[in-house]
């Protein structure tokens, strides 16, 4: 029974962290799908979602307007990410990119520290935060917040992607960019697009963690940095897996942490991505298939 | 490549090295500050370990997010070596080298056999699990604490224990390891690594191994690091693994890219502009945003970065080359030498 009702915290916990990590990936996968860049400031959008709206509801404003002002301006921060440094450089190769998003992701987090400084902060939870007890293991009311927001976000992304005429413009071009653009959609304005919405739907993943972890500005990085590994057990294209993939990680972390050391659990979810890129580079759920070379 | 462009590269002269190492042992005569020179230390930290990047990022054209490691495992190497074991320093320097390229080789092997991507991605995560190590081995390292009390380093009884005399052999280690880059740019080694910078499939068709030579020059950078810090260890006396932790591998990055990865002379000037541009933002900054802490500077690092490789993907050395070429008149004329949609760090790999 004891062991039971630890194994299902750490369960609880893995979940609500994997669920993060599944919000930010697969805003990693949509932009990596529809420009070919490995964003690595899209941890950096969480981090501006949290602390935008933690200041939001500083001034007074009711959660949910906060919730939804904060995802609209951290949009328009995406849109001006894509605008100012990936179009200009569109034509780089993928290093270069890659040097370009970390420039723009430690930008971010300077500019955060010039607005709010360097110590952490704490958003109150969306309800009231009574714990439920499952079997002696205890779930707080955030933690569903977190799981249901995520499993939401991910299903109206789905239905974004293959039911709307806007989402399956940006499908095209992720599909057949030169064709697309034949059939008239302008692969440079999905570009946009689908930048603005990935940070949109990162500040997201930043709010419903704010409640859970606190928020500062250098809690980017390493959410960024775990949807990564996430996003690369989904071999990077593929946006249902990575979802898996935070979960397992998050689950990974949470038992790595509970049963081992709290100081490792980076260590062990970075040597579960090194395996991955070593063994299977395709990511753990692709099917066998020729190699591009 | 044209016949001017190929007379730049294989440039052989010591004229630039000599005035070089001339200006910097005449600068602690001409100005007397231990804030002065303390900087100039900082900047042949960086240089040196930049030195050996260069060569990897612009030479080989392969990124790496995880060289903070091979620093701290020089750090510590020799640190734990001459503290704890009581050594001399120099052989903590040199297990320290060895150790690093024996790491790089290790790693190396399965690394790079992946490009674009997910070589940076395997390189960073490198970097965080060696960061780690360095948290979580509290027996030899200390752990977060940090380790002190490294001794200071001597030679024939005379001891690097101040500023004006460590100054010296830093950027004596420095120069070396410029000369030293110079020559195997100029071997068959330089000319296999730019050959693999320019395309891997053409390289490898022409019977360059290319495994081989992006392992060595990881094992060689990996050495260049490590020798950096370990004389950071034996200079500072206090390591924590926060000195080498990912923010350290970007500020690496930075230096490489502001340098220019083309040019052996890139990572002086990166390590330069680098560490006085972050000292003139601290005492700048704060006048504006009176309530600025911490790394506040990164806003304009992140910045720079982002402009340099967009509107200078070569970075500041061929800038500057230009400007040293006019200030001589040179009858020749000067060859643009930022070719059109050539990057400084382009690796022949596509995304799969």
């Amino acid at each position: 029974m004891e062991i039971l009702s630890q194994v299902l915290q750490l369960l609880f916990s893995g979940l609500t962290v994997g669920s993060i990590y599944a919000l930010i990936a697969i805003g990693f996968v949509v932009i990596y799908n529809v420009t070919g860049v490995l964003n690595f400031a899209q941890g950096e959008f969480a981090m501006f979602g949290a602390m935008i709206c933690i200041s939001l509801v500083g001034m007074g404003l009711p959660l949910l307007a906060a919730v939804i002002l904060t995802i609209l301006i951290v949009s328009v921060i995406g849109g001006l990410f894509e605008r100012l440094a990936i179009y200009p450089a569109r034509n780089s190769s993928v290093p270069t990119l890659i040097i370009i998003t970390i420039g723009v992701s430690i930008a971010f987090r300077g500019i955060a520290i010039l607005i709010w400084g360097t110590q952490p902060y704490a958003l109150q939870p969306f309800t009231e935060n009574n714990p439920i007890r499952i079997l002696n293991a205890v779930l707080l009311p955030q933690n569903l917040w977190a799981i249901g927001i995520s499993l939401v976000s991910v299903f109206a992304m789905v239905y974004f992607f293959n039911k709307t005429y806007i989402g399956k413009a940006v499908t095209a071009c992720v599909v057949n960019k030169f064709a697309a653009r034949l059939m008239g959609i302008n692969p440079e304005k999905m570009s946009l697009l689908s930048i603005s919405m990935s940070a949109g739907i990162g500040a997201l993943a930043g709010i419903v963690i704010a409640p859970i972890s606190g928020a500062s500005y250098g809690m980017g990085m390493m959410l960024g940095m775990k949807a990564f590994v996430a996003a690369v057990i989904g071999g990077l294209t593929n946006a249902p897996a990575a979802i898996l993939g935070a979960f397992l990680i998050g689950i990974l972390e949470s038992f790595t942490e509970g049963l081992w050391s709290s100081g490792l659990k980076d260590a062990v979810s970075f040597a579960m991505l090194l395996l991955i890129l070593f063994l299977k580079p395709e990511g753990l759920f692709a099917k066998a298939s020729g190699k591009r070379v | 490549m044209d016949r001017t462009d190929l007379k730049k590269i294989y440039n052989n002269s010591l004229a630039g090295p000599l005035i070089f190492a001339g200006v910097l042992f005449l600068l602690p005569f001409v100005v007397q500050s231990n804030y002065i020179l303390s900087i100039m230390i900082m900047i042949g930290f960086y240089a040196l370990l930049c030195n050996g990047l260069t060569l990897l990022m612009g030479y080989a054209g392969q990124i790496s997010l995880g060289h903070a490691a091979f620093y701290g495992i020089g750090a510590y190497m020799s640190a734990y070596l001459s503290a704890k074991m009581g050594l001399s320093p120099w052989l903590g320097m040199l297990a320290g080298m060895i150790l690093a390229a024996i790491i790089a080789y290790i790693v190396g092997i399965p690394i790079f056999k992946l490009k674009g991507h997910y070589l940076a991605l395997a390189t960073l995560g490198f970097g965080v699990i060696v960061y780690t190590a360095f948290k979580e081995l509290k027996d030899f390292t200390g752990g977060l604490n940090g380790f002190f009390g490294i001794p200071t380093i001597s030679l024939f009884g005379f001891e690097f224990n101040n500023d004006f005399r460590f100054y010296y052999l830093i950027w004596l280690f420095v120069i070396l390891g410029i000369l030293f880059s110079r020559n195997i740019i100029h071997s068959r080694i330089g000319r296999a690594l730019r050959s693999i910078e320019g395309s891997e499939v053409a390289s490898d068709a022409v019977g360059v191994n290319i495994m081989k030579y992006k392992l060595q020059v990881f094992m060689l950078s990996a050495m260049f690091a490590s020798l950096s810090g370990s004389l950071y260890a034996h200079y500072i006396t206090f390591i924590n693994p926060n000195l080498f932790d990912v923010m350290t591998s970007i500020y690496l990055l930075i230096m490489v890219v502001i340098g220019g990865a083309s040019s052996i002379w890139g990572s002086v000037i990166g390590a330069a502009v680098f560490v006085l541009l972050g000292e003139i933002l601290k005492s700048v900054v704060p006048l504006v945003f009176p309530n600025a802490g911490g790394e506040f500077e990164i806003v304009f690092f992140g910045l720079l970065l982002v402009v340099t490789l967009i509107y200078m993907p070569n970075g500041l050395s061929p800038q500057l080359e230009k400007l040293i070429a006019r200030f001589r008149r040179n009858k020749e004329l000067v060859p643009a030498p930022v070719a059109a949609g050539r990057d400084g760090v382009e690796s022949g790999g596509d995304q799969s």
